[in-house]
């Protein structure tokens, strides 16, 4: 019995171990992304943020949404980061990030809102337990999205048409006269 | 878990509206078969208004509690759909004439409307939060509309950097009331805080929502994107933006705060008072020293928001009816005079108030409207504005006098800033004497936008006591 309370608790000092690596690692990530003056250094510490946080999902048991997580935001999202990066070149790549005096300000406040948080956070009852969870977590999927959660699920349907339409729209090609083709 | 699809008819028939819009324009070849689609949503639109009225009496709850349909989202969703079909009447010469796709234009509008509905529908956060950003993000297509000009590819990048912050803090802040309070259900919220649940967090989380809200509603401080935003975006928009987004979002507020955190009112409603106050002045005071009537247009609607957070910081059923009311008489004077400026610009290409000389002479319809609307939005008895004010202010007398105060003092200065535009519409000589010969659909809305003003500042009782009712039940509902 004592063994495996040991057993436990070397589990739950594990997943605190990784748990301070991982979040370590995404605010410093986070940081980097907005402080690193180079765009292509910013988004490679982006990716690095994703990852952290498909490993969090990982220690939570949420398996199916940390592979989108790295499948979507880690893959696509980057992946198009890049392009925008290339298409949108700077001269100087090395300044393409540049960060202007207003830091001085927002760093402090920042700063001080997020120590605010925390220290509610800590000092707050939180009321949830966690539920059991399922062996495997993709078979109640359809479910939830089709049955329970229909109407937000129909509205990200419509709220991706008008984004994707949107955007044909304000890119599409526009000739010397000013009309578009 | 069933879903009672006849609470959904409004919101289903706005959807299927939208996609046939966008599938026969893209079926039609001609680009002047284009020109038709707007008669079309037009009265695809007056269909569903007539069933959204016709199904008053069909209230429930579906899904659990996360879809609401009351007395109090059908009031808003007659509101909404009104706005659009006289937003749509109003702008059919400007639309012709200075915008290229009709189809991805009225698709986005009816979204828009349909984005609207489902987030002062929502009962719980989730479907909220998606609604608000089907509202915002057409929002954001919208009003970069015109890309061909610069200032409106300005107002979209703006609105969409400002969109994108605010509804991270929007989210952060839902995130933190689901984390203390355990629970994303509005009406469960306000149980859990009954039962003397209470948690630092929640108070966090609240601030964050007012200044999320706070944004949709370009209540002061988080009002700084709504003089580019309003003056760069294509004027219908313009329009529909200050008319329906503000009261869908007001819609919102009322249900959330009322909804959930009415047992903590103490804590919220000082700092409601505090933005509305702070609303009436920056808007009021900025106000004068517009040139551009776009801009003093934005700049009063932020004193409108003002004017309106006054009946939120109340709380109770009469100020939940002052709400309702402003918000629907508002929707009258806003689009009347937006719609005199599209028409002008339409002719003149120029939004500067002083460009607007002699146009009693020129399009004296057009000038009367403008008139009636800007007294109405400055509350000038016998006009509508004056009715909602009353009704708005007459709340907060016992516990608020000084906003009283202010909002009476203010009001009296914005006349003057209204009254400048008037003078130079009335004694000024036209540059050019041309008469300006208005469309006949922007005619008819602005009769009727006249004609609902004059009205229901003479006799505002049947929107009054219908407010009164939705009021009363939504209080008892919760």
């Amino acid at each position: 019995m004592k063994q495996l309370q040991g057993c436990a608790d070397m589990e739950n000092s594990l997943e605190l171990i990784a748990f301070f690596l991982l979040a370590g690692s995404l605010l410093t990530g986070a940081l980097m992304v907005v402080t690193l003056k180079n765009l292509v250094n910013s988004v490679l510490s982006l990716i690095v943020v994703f990852f952290s946080l498909a490993g969090i999902f990982i220690l939570l048991n949420a398996d199916f949404l940390a592979a989108v997580q790295v499948l979507v935001y880690a893959g696509g999202v980057c992946i198009m980061l890049v392009f925008g990066v290339m298409l949108v070149q700077r001269k100087d790549m090395r300044e393409s990030n540049p960060v202007n005096r207003r830091f001085l300000i927002a760093a402090p406040l920042t700063g001080a809102l997020f120590l605010l948080i925390g220290l509610v956070a800590a000092k707050s009852p939180w009321v949830k337990e966690a539920g059991e969870v399922p062996e495997n977590t993709i078979e109640h999927l359809a479910p939830i999205l089709l049955r329970d959660y229909v109407i937000p699920f129909e509205a990200v349907a419509i709220l991706l048409t008008v984004a994707l339409t949107g955007v044909l729209l304000l890119v599409k090609e526009v000739k010397d006269n000013g009309r578009s083709s | 878990m069933n879903i009672d699809f006849s609470l959904l008819i409004t919101e289903i028939s706005l959807a299927i509206l939208g996609l046939t819009v966008f599938t026969l324009g893209l079926i039609l070849p001609a680009k002047s078969s284009q020109k038709g689609l707007g008669t079309f949503s037009l009265c695809g639109l007056l269909v569903i208004l007539a069933l959204t009225i016709a199904s008053w009496g069909n209230q429930g709850e579906t899904l659990g509690g996360m879809y609401l349909a009351d007395y109090f989202t059908s009031f808003f969703k007659i509101l909404s759909l009104t706005a659009l079909i006289l937003v749509i009447l109003g702008s059919k010469n400007y639309v012709n004439s200075q915008i290229e796709n009709h189809l991805e234009y009225y698709s986005t509008l009816i979204f828009a409307t349909l984005g609207m509905i489902i987030m002062f529908s929502a009962g719980d956060f989730i479907t909220l939060y998606l609604g608000l950003e089907l509202m915002t993000i057409s929002f954001i297509v919208l009003t970069s509309f015109r890309r061909t000009n610069g200032k409106s590819l300005e107002a979209g990048m703006k609105y969409l950097l400002l969109a994108g912050l605010s509804s991270a803090v929007l989210l952060y802040g839902l995130s933190l009331v689901y984390g203390a309070a355990g629970t994303v259900f509005i009406k469960e919220i306000a149980g859990n805080i009954a039962q003397g649940y209470f948690n630092p967090l929640l108070i966090v989380g609240l601030a964050m929502l007012i200044a999320g809200f706070g944004f949709k509603i370009s209540a002061a401080p988080f009002h700084m994107w709504a003089p580019d935003v309003y003056e760069g975006a294509p004027t219908p928009v313009t329009a529909f933006l200050a008319v329906g987004s503000k009261a869908a979002s007001f819609a919102v507020l009322i249900r959330v705060f009322l909804g959930a955190f009415l047992e903590m009112q103490e804590q919220w409603t000082m700092l409601i008072a505090f933005l509305a106050a702070l609303s009436m002045l920056i808007g009021n005071l900025t106000a004068f020293a517009q040139t551009n009537i776009k801009r003093m247009l934005a700049f009063s609607s932020i004193a409108q928001a003002g004017y309106i957070l006054v009946g939120l910081v109340a709380a109770n059923e009469a100020g939940i009816k002052g709400v309702m009311f402003y918000s629907f008489i508002y929707v009258f004077a806003t689009i009347g005079a937006f719609t005199v400026v599209s028409e002008v610009y339409n002719k003149t290409g120029s939004d500067d108030i002083a460009d607007y000389a002699g146009l009693s002479q020129r399009a004296p319809l057009a000038a009367v409207v403008l008139l009636i609307s800007m007294l109405s939005m400055a509350g000038i008895p016998p006009l509508a504005g004056f009715t909602g004010k009353y009704y708005l202010f007459i709340t907060v007398v016992q516990d608020y006098l000084w906003l009283v105060y202010l909002g009476l003092i203010l009001s009296m200065v914005s006349v003057y800033y209204y009254l400048r535009v008037v003078l130079v519409m009335f004694r000024d000589e036209p540059a050019d004497p041309a008469p300006l010969k208005l469309g006949s659909t922007a005619s008819l809305t602005l009769w009727l936008t006249l004609a609902a003003t004059l009205f229901l500042g003479i006799y505002p009782w049947p929107l009054a006591k219908l407010a009164n009712t939705v009021a009363i039940a939504f209080l008892a509902g919760l």
